[in-house]
């Protein structure tokens, strides 16, 4: 490999990448869109889990009186919602969209039979009524209870926002990653920049590889900042080792720039390479685990989520992130990655074609 | 004297469909050397195989009497290649000046770019955006991209397509600069006034095959020994017939074809022919292709 003509063509690509602005912007502002999402989504307190209507002739001064008597309607994580109309309140009730329907006037309450969260209210209601709660989490104690010994612990909550985050980085890349090379590459071919170059004596391998690195350095450039970015909003988990990190995050780019690669090696429609990238990207992000865990999904689907970069980069970037697992225990997926980059290099090489 | 190039019973399919077939000519060092033909004749991919853009189907291409269809060979003709294009992209956002060092440093030897620069009068607009440049100015570049590499043959396919007159003859003498270099150029193009300005040698090529090969002079002389007497239409006042001539009619204008001009000038004046529009021009190389490739229309 001639160093001065690959150094050559990632300038190139670099600074072409650089000047066009509204890419740029969008390869920066994309991301931080997301971050700024999740920010919002997930700061401040933690959301209500029940909503209970009150209904009463004058509900917000009912609802006052209702707290200082009853310990049920201090009981947090419920939202107490004043009603002024009984008979639409019943409807919602039906539509699972109340929890639970109080009457403060009459003295009836209203849940819906087929709701699992109408049956977790009513116990709590009874409960509330049989040890008068205060509604309120204690201190970790111990009570007895029918011989059970209750043993409680502590620790920080594993957010589900900390769960989705090395996930967002992920998919950040892949689609950074496929459309970035693939797309570009299809561009060059089009209109007829591979061909120019080809007359050169540039090789292919010199040729993709500056398009790899170029690519590499940037995505790595964008996730860190999202990362850090991240990080500032909502204070997510990080148990491992960052450089651990940076190694999965490098290997997984490196994976995805050479499947964006392997795809782009021949196409000259554009519109092709956009059906095709759509089709490996949107399975891969819903297979990959992304947004939900497979955990008990179809043992089917959950093998089929092997054969995609993604979902090796994600496990590790999770195991590294919330269990500081260590380069050993993440060796499965390194390996993996390392042969998927190796295969899709090697056949992206063979099958490009200038033309 | 050895050729600097040399072709050999070149050949490309494509599918069923033959591009080239059989095609064998030789450069000789600091000739200029014209492909002409009609769409779809073979030319561009010839050139493409010459190029080492397009594999040939079968046949040899000899640069400086080494074989250079793969391997080393082929690296080192490339470095002594320079190549135009008919249509071609470069990079978005980049300037004149970053497109010339860029493909500068593609290659082992390049030649000194402010020489470049100025036979090429790219100074004015070297840091502006190549997207940016006009036709003429565009061509000039690309030219340029050619000759970054010092090469020693120069491929041209249809440099001055879509240019206007102007900057066509500002191109066909940086084509006449380069070849007063020693440098040897092989062009092909569909202006036949430029094939004769430029060529000292051109292969007319028709179906994938060369038709008619040698010098334009030598070319006109073996195939015409007449001239062409033009008059407009109207200064024939009765039926054309009755001329006894070989006379054909292009619109407006009558075309008569005749190796003794004394003898149809007398002719015209006996059918009382005015000859107050009369013109009297040589054979062309306009003329020898349409005889050689038909006037029907190629697509």
């Amino acid at each position: 490999m001639n160093l001065r003509r690959f150094f050559t063509v990632l300038a190139a690509r670099n600074r072409e990448f650089i000047r066009d602005r509204s890419a740029l912007g969008w390869n920066i502002l994309f991301p931080v869109l997301i971050v700024a999402g999740f920010a919002f989504a997930f700061s401040g307190e933690p959301l209500d889990q029940y909503k209970v209507g009150v209904y009463a002739e004058a509900p917000l001064q009912k609802l006052v009186t209702a707290k200082q008597e009853h310990a049920f309607f201090r009981t947090s994580y419920i939202q107490f919602i004043p009603i002024t109309r009984l008979d639409q309140a019943i409807i919602k009730v039906e539509r699972h969209q109340l929890d639970m329907l109080f009457d403060l006037d009459s003295g009836h309450y209203w849940i819906n039979s087929d709701s699992p969260k109408g049956y977790m209210l009513e116990r709590v209601l009874h409960g509330a009524v049989m040890v008068d709660a205060d509604g309120r989490r204690g201190a970790p104690v111990a009570v007895e209870t029918d011989g059970y010994q209750r043993q409680t612990v502590s620790g920080r909550e594993i957010r589900y926002v900390d769960w989705v985050i090395p996930g967002i980085l992920a998919m950040n890349m892949m689609f950074s990653s496929l459309f970035g090379v693939g797309y570009v590459i299809v561009r060059y071919r089009k209109n007829g920049v591979l061909r120019r170059l080809q007359a050169t004596p540039l090789s292919a391998f010199e040729f993709l590889s500056a398009q790899v690195v170029s690519r590499l350095w940037l995505i790595m450039a964008i996730s860190i900042m999202v990362y850090v970015g991240a990080d500032l909003f909502i204070d997510f988990t990080m148990f491992g080792s960052y450089w651990n990190l940076l190694l999965v995050f490098s290997l997984g780019a490196v994976s995805l720039i050479s499947m964006g690669l392997l795809v782009a090696a021949r196409i000259r429609s554009e519109e092709l390479a956009g059906g095709i990238l759509n089709l490996v990207s949107w399975p891969m992000m819903f297979l990959s685990g992304v947004w939900f865990s497979l955990e008990g999904a179809n043992p089917l689907m959950q093998n089929l989520a092997l054969i995609f970069p993604l979902t090796h980069i994600i496990d590790a970037a999770r195991s590294i992130m919330i269990d500081g697992a260590s380069l050993v225990e993440i060796s499965t997926q390194l390996l993996v990655l390392s042969v998927m980059s190796a295969v899709f290099l090697l056949l992206g090489a063979v099958l490009f074609r200038w033309k | 004297m050895a050729a600097l190039l040399q072709v050999t019973n070149l050949v490309k399919h494509f599918d069923a469909v033959i591009a080239v077939d059989g095609v064998s000519f030789a450069l000789q060092q600091g000739t200029c050397f014209g492909l002409l033909g009609p769409n779809g004749a073979g030319k561009t991919t010839t050139i493409e195989m010459l190029e080492g853009i397009t594999e040939p189907s079968s046949g040899e291409i000899y640069y400086r009497g080494q074989r250079v269809n793969a391997g080393a060979a082929r690296e080192a003709f490339r470095n002594d290649a320079g190549i135009m294009f008919q249509s071609t992209a470069l990079q978005d956002f980049i300037t004149v000046r970053e497109a010339l060092e860029m493909f500068g440093r593609l290659y082992s030897r390049t030649i000194d770019s402010d020489e470049l620069i100025k036979i090429c009068a790219l100074g004015e607009f070297l840091d502006r955006d190549t997207r940016k440049l006009s036709g003429g100015q565009r061509q000039r570049l690309l030219l340029a991209m050619a000759l970054v590499n010092d090469p020693q043959v120069v491929f041209l396919d249809e440099p001055t397509t879509g240019l206007d007159p102007q900057a066509r003859r500002n191109l066909w003498a940086l084509v006449q600069r380069i070849k007063a270099q020693g440098k040897t150029v092989l062009l092909t193009t569909h202006y036949m006034e430029e094939a004769y300005e430029l060529c000292d040698e051109i292969a007319i090529m028709d179906h994938g095959r060369i038709i008619a090969h040698g010098s334009p002079k030598a070319l006109l002389a073996e195939h015409f020994d007449e001239v062409v007497l033009q008059l407009p239409r109207s200064d024939i006042l009765g039926p054309i017939e009755n001329v006894p001539l070989n006379l054909t009619v292009q619109g407006d204008i009558v075309e008569i074809l005749s190796s003794d001009i004394n003898a149809a000038v007398r002719t015209l004046l006996a059918h009382d022919v005015s000859l107050a529009g009369l013109q009297i021009r040589p054979r062309t190389l306009d003329d020898l292709f349409l005889a050689l490739t038909g006037a029907a229309l190629r697509t």
